[in-house]
């Protein structure tokens, strides 16, 4: 599996999954996990997704939604899972 | 699986808390590109540095964006010059060539600093090893991105101190040799003792004889990460206060080991240790002097600075060591003046001076660290301050090194400007009772009695 986190933090809007999702699964990437809560009244959400059938690279699944988040105003970030496992699991 | 939270954490440290991984450095070794001809030999080196660091800034680029975490610095050490130039460099003038090379190397490859114009001369020197040492000042002038180093002692050997004597003079001929950019020159040169041979963290940085053909070595940074974190232990007692450096630092290296490792993967390159010094920059909240603070002092300086900075030393290495199995380098916090804008600060308030400065290097790395001091400082004197730190680092069995600035033109209470970040730095007062009969005496000072170990 070749798992990646996004993370959206922003001001809450309608449609923000909705855009994200959208895109993930036009390029065949898996949803594997969501969460989200709102932090000091910021949306913060993460998703867990797996780009194993990903249809596009990762450089531009992370660059494409940057973008997305720059149109719906918010800061949307992928980075690889191993960075999250590495600081928190021995 | 990650939460929510964890991820949260990860990310804050990353874009309010200033964590990075401050430098991926390639080690090279140039002992293949030996060479009694200096063409050869600078064709040689040129080629072999090109060639196995081509991919080095794209690679670190491409890690930071897959992992979105930035990598400050991408640098290269080679082989100490004075070994891979001995046959081919009959005269300083020689040596300066290849510091040209290698700053046209750093160029080409675009790494801002290369580190191993340097001299490892702990018990003599050879004729080429001296003709290295007198060189640096022209090299220094000459190059943007070239680092050099002096080894002038070590626990095994004692102190050379014909050495420490000579690179006093050096110091101050480089300082004046790039005295129109505030004596920058001086940024660059570290003195000495007990250096190892895989630190990644510049200017010290060299590829020791004792490496492999080429290697990665990787410094990991965080100190405001640490700092925030004890703002939440304000006011508890000692064991809460150890245990939370430790996590943190645990946490912060496995973000370095993780790295060293995509690094050494992806170049088909070793990966050789991780650094866990803590290095602070010039941006706010980046300072191991703010960590000072929050474990309790008014100021960098006050009484308690040494026991504080011992403490924190010592947590950072246990939690860092649980993090990678290869730790190595220098693996200490840093404490350079200019770099730190807390250190910046307790200077000028007056809190913070040489000789606790001096105190301080005896508990953590690595030595007195982009110290600016008068332009008028006297050679000798210069060379009393390397021996002070050399013999610390020899008699504690620890790295110990001198980066110091006597700026040409300054006085005390006037400011250097370096820029980027080596910062900026006030100028400090120097003791100005003088050595000169002592370091000019000639020879060595004999090895410790603890290191007759065998």
């Amino acid at each position: 599996m070749n798992k990646l986190i996004i993370t959206v933090v922003g001001k809450d809007t309608v449609g923000i999954i909705a855009r994200v999702c959208t895109y993930l699964a036009d390029k065949q990437v898996n949803i594997l996990d969501i969460s989200q809560t709102i932090v000091q009244d910021y949306f913060n959400m993460m998703m867990i997704v797996d780009m194993t059938n990903a249809v596009r690279p990762f450089e531009e699944l992370s660059r494409d939604l940057g973008k997305i988040g720059e149109e719906i105003g918010v800061m949307v970030k992928c980075q690889r899972e191993e960075i999250f496992t590495s600081m928190h699991r021995i | 699986m990650i939460n929510i939270y964890e991820v949260n954490e990860t990310n804050t440290m990353i874009e309010h808390e200033n964590l990075d991984v401050r430098t991926i450095t390639l080690g090279i070794s140039l002992l293949s590109c030996v060479s009694s001809d200096l063409e050869s030999l600078k064709k040689n080196i040129y080629e072999k540095i090109t060639s196995v660091a081509r991919n080095l800034v794209a690679t670190g680029k491409a890690i930071e964006n897959d992992f979105g975490i930035p990598i400050v610095n991408k640098r290269i050490s080679v082989t100490p010059i004075a070994l891979v130039g001995a046959s081919a460099c009959h005269c300083p003038e020689d040596f300066a060539q290849i510091a040209g090379v290698l700053d046209k190397a750093a160029k080409e490859v675009g790494v801002n600093f290369i580190g191993g114009y340097s001299a490892l001369v702990g018990k003599g020197m050879t004729a080429a090893e001296k003709n290295l040492i007198l060189s640096i000042p022209e090299a220094m002038a000459k190059t943007e991105r070239v680092c050099s180093s002096v080894n002038v002692g070590s626990t095994k050997t004692g102190l050379n101190m014909d050495a420490v004597y000579l690179m006093g003079q050096v110091v101050k001929q480089t300082a004046t040799a790039t005295k129109e950019s505030g004596s920058l020159g001086c940024a660059k040169l570290v003195v000495f003792c007990n250096a190892p041979d895989d630190n990644p963290f510049m200017a010290g940085a060299f590829h020791g004889v004792t490496e492999a053909d080429a290697i990665i070595n990787v410094g990991v940074s965080g100190p405001g990460v640490v700092k925030v974190a004890l703002e939440k232990a304000r006011g508890k007692n000692f064991e809460v206060l150890c245990e939370t450096i430790k996590k943190t630092a645990f946490k912060i290296t496995r973000v370095g080991q993780l790295v060293a490792q995509e690094a050494s993967r992806r170049l088909n390159i070793p990966f050789g240790i991780i650094d866990l010094s803590l290095a602070p920059t010039p941006a706010v909240g980046d300072s191991v002097a703010e960590i000072l603070q929050e474990i309790g002092l008014e100021r960098v300086g006050a009484p308690g600075t040494t026991a504080a900075l011992a403490m924190l030393n010592d947590q950072v290495k246990k939690g860092g060591v649980m993090a990678s199995s290869y730790v190595g380098g220098l693996s200490g916090a840093f404490i350079p003046v200019s770099e730190d804008q807390g250190m910046i600060d307790a200077v000028n308030a007056g809190a913070l001076t040489l000789e606790k400065l001096e105190a301080m290097t005896c508990v953590c790395s690595v030595g007195l660290d982009m110290i600016a001091v008068p332009g008028d400082t006297k050679e000798t004197t210069i060379a009393g301050i390397i021996a002070d730190e050399a013999a610390i680092g020899m008699i504690n069995q620890k790295t110990t090194a001198v980066r110091i600035i006597p700026v040409i033109g300054k006085g005390v209470g006037e400011v250097v400007e370096f820029g980027g970040l080596l910062g900026y730095a006030p100028i400090m007062p120097v003791n100005p009772f003088s050595c000169e009969k002592f370091v000019t005496r000639g020879g060595r000072i004999p090895a410790p009695i603890h290191s007759f170990k065998n």
